[in-house]
């Protein structure tokens, strides 16, 4: 009767597991099809890798979506980290759990909510004070930092819920400052959550299409605009380039991660 | 004195530590909406910005309102906006239920396996995260489409003369929430069954319940607030989705997040659009509350 059931949990695994990676493995491999057509395979090639880096438009989106990444994803981190203090080391004050559903809110609102509204706020802001009186990779940078600012909240608060504070209490006994015992304690005992809140808020930031396209103006176009606008039109083999690339990132810097922590705890 | 000094201290910066990120989140996320319900409110017009000033000074203090429920009122003689939000939720909601019966087994199996195993099932399920999301949506159009991979392997088999009509139709979009959303569907899943009390379950099965049972009785309503979380991680988003149903959907599939974005970008009617986001935001409100009432009652039982 186990064995049976056990039969039916790993058969669902498996197709779960097939439907999530089909379709990006069928990307990786068609990246290296020399015909353009899904159906046809003409060879194994890689001139599509060389005509994506020939491709200036799509180079210059990909260098303005990094540029919108790190600064979004620091800024995030930051005013995250703050948040996620203020919130599990403050006890109780007044309008606690309305910050609280307001920093975790942009978690669940969907995008073209999120979008449609920093670009009214800009509109009106340009009007009251005169800023911003041009959209572009600064109020981008703005709206990203916005949303960002949940998920760094969840993945800090938690790792800050969950830590031994005696060190901290011992620290504060011998005489150290409050910020000092920050500092020299408590930011290195959440370093994990801090580099993948980072990392997280880089990756929102990098993928992002809805918000940018509200938020950005003439002459900001990012990564995934580009990329939109292009499948737009149909399936386009650079594109599949592009996939693998990003692809390969990923899986090595989860490899790489999966490395470090693994040394640090032996 | 050096004591009262550093209290002092700590306490502006306390202050500092949790104004900073209130007043960004103040500004940046809550102030926008008043602003979305006042333009919502207002008529469309020619000019920068493309909609009319509501408030009329008429010196000092004093001023008139002049907005209109207008644009309201068209949302709801016009049936194309009724539909598109019937049409949201019952996507939004069919796909939450397909996730749900692809990802509980999946969180299932994870939850049963140990050390490494676990470690590298779960980045399996994280891994798509971090890639691309507007990519994975691509990658079902080499599938989909009447030359892609799906219908050229089904005609090659010999199953299909004809290619299938797959891109472009109802069937796609599920297709595509179901599988753009499905780890946000298998994490929260995993995290309450990773957390359950297996004694229970060994206590069911020396008495004498069937597997069957034992799972209805024991694992489904443990991992309750898992399915809840997991559930509302995929609904409310899918319910405001553009990318999928304009990648993937055809004419005849309506989504509130495209008709907004048509709204906005194509028919360049910032108060109409705004009034269809508002009316959205409404429609999310009531989970939303919900789940972290729920979410709260949960914190308070655990302690």
């Amino acid at each position: 009767m186990t064995k049976t059931r056990f039969g039916f949990v790993f058969s669902a695994m498996a197709f779960g597991y097939a439907f999530l990676y089909l379709p990006i493995l069928s990307l990786v491999a068609y990246s290296f099809n020399e015909s353009k057509l899904v159906t046809v395979w003409g060879g194994f090639s890689t001139k599509w890798y060389g005509e994506m880096f020939q491709n200036e438009t799509l180079i210059h989106a990909a260098l303005q979506s990094l540029k919108v990444a790190a600064l979004s994803a620091s800024v995030s981190l930051i005013l995250g980290t703050l948040a996620s203090v203020a919130i599990v080391r403050f006890g109780p004050f007044f309008g606690r759990s309305i910050l609280q559903g307001v920093l975790a809110a942009p978690l669940v609102m969907p995008e073209v909510l999120l979008g449609i509204t920093m670009l009214m706020l800009f509109v009106a802001m340009d009007q009251v004070i005169g800023w911003p009186d041009a959209r572009g990779l600064l109020t981008i940078s703005i709206a990203h930092i916005t949303f960002s600012v949940a998920y760094v909240f969840v993945v800090v608060q938690s790792r800050l819920r969950a830590f031994d504070r005696s060190l901290e209490e011992a620290a504060l006994d011998l005489g150290a400052r409050p910020l000092q015992v920050f500092v020299q304690i408590t930011l290195p005992l959440i370093a994990p959550a801090l580099v993948s809140g980072w990392l997280l808020a880089f990756t929102l930031s990098l993928d992002d299409l809805v918000i940018a396209s509200f938020t950005s103006g003439p002459g900001s176009t990012t990564l995934p605009m580009v990329v939109f606008s292009s499948v737009r039109l149909g399936v386009n083999p650079q594109i599949n380039a592009l996939a693998t690339i990003l692809l390969l990132l990923v899986v090595a810097s989860v490899w790489i991660a999966n490395r470090l922590i693994r040394t640090t705890r032996n | 004195m050096k004591k009262p000094l550093s209290t002092i201290g700590g306490r502006l910066g306390r202050i500092g530590v949790l104004l900073i990120p209130a007043f960004w989140m103040s500004l940046f996320f809550v102030l926008p909406f008043f602003i979305l319900v006042k333009i919502s409110i207002s008529e469309v017009r020619v000019g920068v910005p493309p909609y009319t000033e509501i408030f009329e000074w008429v010196g000092g203090l004093a001023f008139h309102i002049k907005g209109s429920l207008a644009n309201y009122s068209f949302l709801i003689s016009d049936t194309l906006y009724l539909d598109a939000y019937l049409n949201s939720i019952k996507i939004a909601a069919l796909s939450t239920l397909i996730c749900l019966l692809i990802g509980y087994p999946m969180a299932l199996g994870i939850s049963r396996t140990v050390g490494r195993t676990r470690n590298f099932l779960l980045v399996l399920v994280i891994l798509p995260f971090w890639t691309s999301f507007l990519i994975r949506v691509y990658a079902w159009i080499g599938l989909l489409k009447n030359e892609g991979l799906i219908n050229a392997v089904l005609q090659w088999a010999g199953i299909i003369d004809q290619p299938l009509e797959l891109l472009h139709t109802p069937f796609a979009v599920y297709l595509g929430i179901t599988y753009s959303y499905l780890p946000f569907m298998v994490l929260p899943l995993y995290a309450t069954l990773e957390r359950m009390d297996h004694a229970l379950l060994e206590a069911a099965a020396d008495l004498g319940a069937r597997p069957a049972r034992a799972f209805l009785s024991i694992t489904l309503p443990q991992s309750f607030p898992g399915i809840v979380a997991g559930s509302m991680l995929v609904f409310i988003p899918a319910i405001g989705e553009f990318v999928i149903p304009d990648l993937l959907g055809g004419p005849s599939t309506l989504m509130i997040g495209k008709v907004l974005w048509n709204e906005f970008f194509l028919n360049r009617d910032w108060p109409l659009a705004s009034a269809v986001a508002v009316v959205m935001l409404v429609l999310l409100i009531a989970p939303l509350v919900w789940w972290q009432r729920h979410q709260q009652i949960m914190e308070e039982k655990q302690g």
